[in-house]
């Protein structure tokens, strides 16, 4: 592993990139780098640009300015693929599976062991077996059958597959979209132990998240995106977990937010205290009401006996 | 470390393991429709060499294109121009070979270049537009059918073109493509050429990488395309597969009757995907297998022919067809749920 040279130069490094959809600005100016044996948190609520700056990073899109490089020097992906090539695996939340296919199929996809020659070469079975079941054991995940469908397995188990299979195809970084999103509290034990295993390895990891629970225990450096902008980057003695997540909720934002809430209460308690007075009202007037009504009553009583 | 495995652990009987094969559906249903009309229809020849070789060639020539439609389907798209292609491809030997003298043989490479053309042209437009590939190909079946139609009745003013027979090179081909064999020459070749496409088809879909992507792309076209698959040509050249399979069944129907007809092979786009259904392939793509599409032409095949020995007016064919889809498309929903639940 490359861990030596590679604390000098970032493994990824974007400098202020910009991304245009027609004339929404989905991403403005971000500037971040992982090292090897790094875990870079990237957090942002949704709407944020992290699913954008993402697709930049793993080649589905391209910078609109700005650069982004490579072990130092400029990337051109025109596809999921090079960026592949070049050592940047993206495990997609949710899209890294295909559940109908077995595990092994599924680990092997697009990048399928054959054996043989020319026409003769065919995908190897064998090897895609032994090999999937020693990495699965690796991580914890025992299965007794490798051609089982990945449907089968439960969410956190699918996303440690897809990470270790970016792993053992020699990814240097690792782009992890929300893998824990969707999880319980333990599945999401299983992700990040797991994260904190391939950052051991020299990998360089980035996790998008938007539970700053879950990135701060096992995350290095902080970057957080807000409304396509950075609000910069932290390393983890700058930052506590507390400023962590009210910078994620947008601390001032809050701040309104909260005064917002305590001025609904004050209207609440004027509303229901003149509420209280209108019911008093009422009661009064059902009062005097019910007594018009004895009264009546005993008009008619008297009428009817009278005329008996 | 802690194993996480301890609920996946129970045993599933091997029983279950046959029942949750895609194929399982349409051998059973082929043995099924056979046995039925074997008491049925058993004094009226359908259990002769006869009746088998009538039912076999149905069949054999429904799964040349039910084999390679199934594998676009299990690639998660659809092809109704194959019955379009049929004609067309015909057509154009019959044309080549009588109204411009070609040798049968160049005429027979033209048509297959011809085909893949025109899977690349539906692979290119149902990629390009992100539509339906089942609205597209429907447009594509139409221009076809209607301009093979409208350019033969203007180059010989007739919709059917006789007389391939008198080309150069005819004898070789037809030896290759039509001729009868077995004891009392029963068997037509066909049945060869089909049971080749299902070892090929076969091999490619679990022997090579090819096949491996797809079931990726049937099954989740962004998924595969993340990991790295390139979804776009693996969908093209399944289109190809499929105007090859159209291409291949009008060689062999041009040469056994030395003529072609524009309308030839209409209708054999939905026979295809029923087959492909039938014979355990999801309509929604990504699972599924060329041999359970052979069996499905197969079921298919003994359900028409079966019919005509037991004698039954054979108006009612489509009917029993219908009910035998609907079945097998309940039977494939249920295997489905036991295959993502078996090994649990």
């Amino acid at each position: 592993m490359s861990t030596m040279n590679a604390q000098s130069t970032p493994l990824i490094e974007v400098q202020g990139v910009s991304k245009y959809f027609g004339s929404v600005v989905a991403l403005k100016d971000i500037s971040m780098k992982v090292n090897a044996g790094e875990v870079m948190c990237l957090l942002g609520d949704n709407g944020a640009g992290k699913s954008t700056l993402i697709k930049i990073l793993s080649g589905v899109h391209r910078p609109g300015d700005g650069h982004y490089m490579v072990e130092g020097k400029e990337a051109r992906f025109s596809s999921p693929r090079d960026a592949l090539n070049a050592g940047i695996a993206t495990v997609f939340q949710d899209l890294a599976m295909i559940p109908l296919m077995g595990i092994s199929r599924n680990f092997f996809l697009g990048s399928e062991p054959t054996k043989g020659w020319g026409p003769f070469r065919r995908f190897d079975a064998k090897f895609a077996d032994r090999i999937t079941r020693e990495e699965l054991l690796r991580i914890g995940i025992q299965i007794r059958d490798t051609g089982q469908p990945v449907g089968t397995l439960s969410g956190g188990e699918r996303q440690s597959v897809a990470i270790a299979r970016a792993v053992y195809f020699g990814a240097k970084v690792l782009i992890l979209d929300e893998p824990t999103a969707a999880l319980g509290v333990k599945e999401a034990g299983i992700v990040l132990r797991y994260i904190a295993q391939a950052r051991a390895k020299g990998l360089g990891v980035i996790f998008i998240t938007h539970n700053p629970h879950h990135a701060y225990p096992i995350g290095d450096h902080f970057t957080l995106l807000n409304r396509g902008r950075s609000l910069g980057t932290f390393a983890k003695s700058e930052i506590s977990r507390e400023e962590l997540t009210s910078m994620m909720a947008g601390g001032e934002e809050l701040e309104v937010l909260s005064h917002e809430l305590a001025e609904f209460a004050r209207t609440d308690a004027l509303a229901g205290a003149s509420l209280a007075e209108a019911a008093r009202e009422f009661e009064e007037e059902a009062e005097s009401l019910e007594d018009a009504a004895s009264e009546h009553q005993d008009t008619l009583n008297r009428v009817s006996t009278d005329s008996q | 470390m802690s194993v996480i495995a301890n609920a996946r652990r129970a045993r599933s009987s091997p029983w279950r393991r046959l029942l949750v094969r895609p194929e399982t559906g349409a051998v059973a249903g082929s043995a099924a429709v056979w046995i039925f009309f074997a008491i049925v229809a058993g004094s009226y020849g359908f259990v002769s060499s006869l009746g088998a070789s009538s039912y076999l060639s149905v069949s054999a020539e429904l799964a040349i294109q039910a084999i390679p439609v199934a594998l676009l389907m299990i690639g998660g798209e659809f092809d109704l121009s194959v019955g379009s292609t049929v004609g067309a491809t015909g057509m154009l030997i019959a044309i080549l070979t009588t109204h411009y003298g070609w040798n049968v043989w160049a005429a027979i490479v033209a048509a297959l270049v011809f085909a893949a053309l025109i899977g690349v042209v539906n692979g290119y437009l149902v990629l390009r537009t992100g539509l339906p590939s089942f609205i597209v190909t429907l447009g594509t079946a139409y221009i076809l059918l209607g301009s093979t139609t409208g350019l033969t009745a203007q180059l010989t003013g007739l919709t059917v073109v006789n007389g391939v027979d008198q080309a150069p090179g005819f004898a070789s081909a037809r030896a290759i493509f039509a001729t009868a064999l077995g004891g009392g020459q029963l068997y037509p070749i066909e049945i060869l050429w089909a049971l080749a496409l299902v070892v090929l088809a076969t091999w490619l879909l679990l022997g090579t990488s090819f096949g491996n992507w797809i079931f990726g792309v049937g099954g989740d076209a962004n998924a595969a395309r993340n990991i790295g698959v390139p979804v776009k040509r693996v969908k093209i050249l399944l289109f190809v597969g499929t105007a090859l399979g159209s291409c291949l069944l009008a060689i062999i129907q041009v040469m056994t009757f030395t003529n072609a007809d524009v309308l030839r092979g209409q209708g054999n786009e939905f026979y295809a995907i029923v087959s492909a259904v039938i014979g355990g392939v999801l309509l929604t793509g990504g699972y599924g297998t060329a041999i359970g599409a052979m069996f499905g032409a197969l079921a298919f095949g003994i359900v028409e022919e079966g019919i005509v020995f037991a004698g039954v007016d054979a108006n009612w064919y489509k009917a029993v067809v219908g009910v035998i889809l609907l079945l097998a498309v309940l039977l494939n929903s249920y295997v489905r749920k036991l295959a993502l639940e078996a090994r649990r």
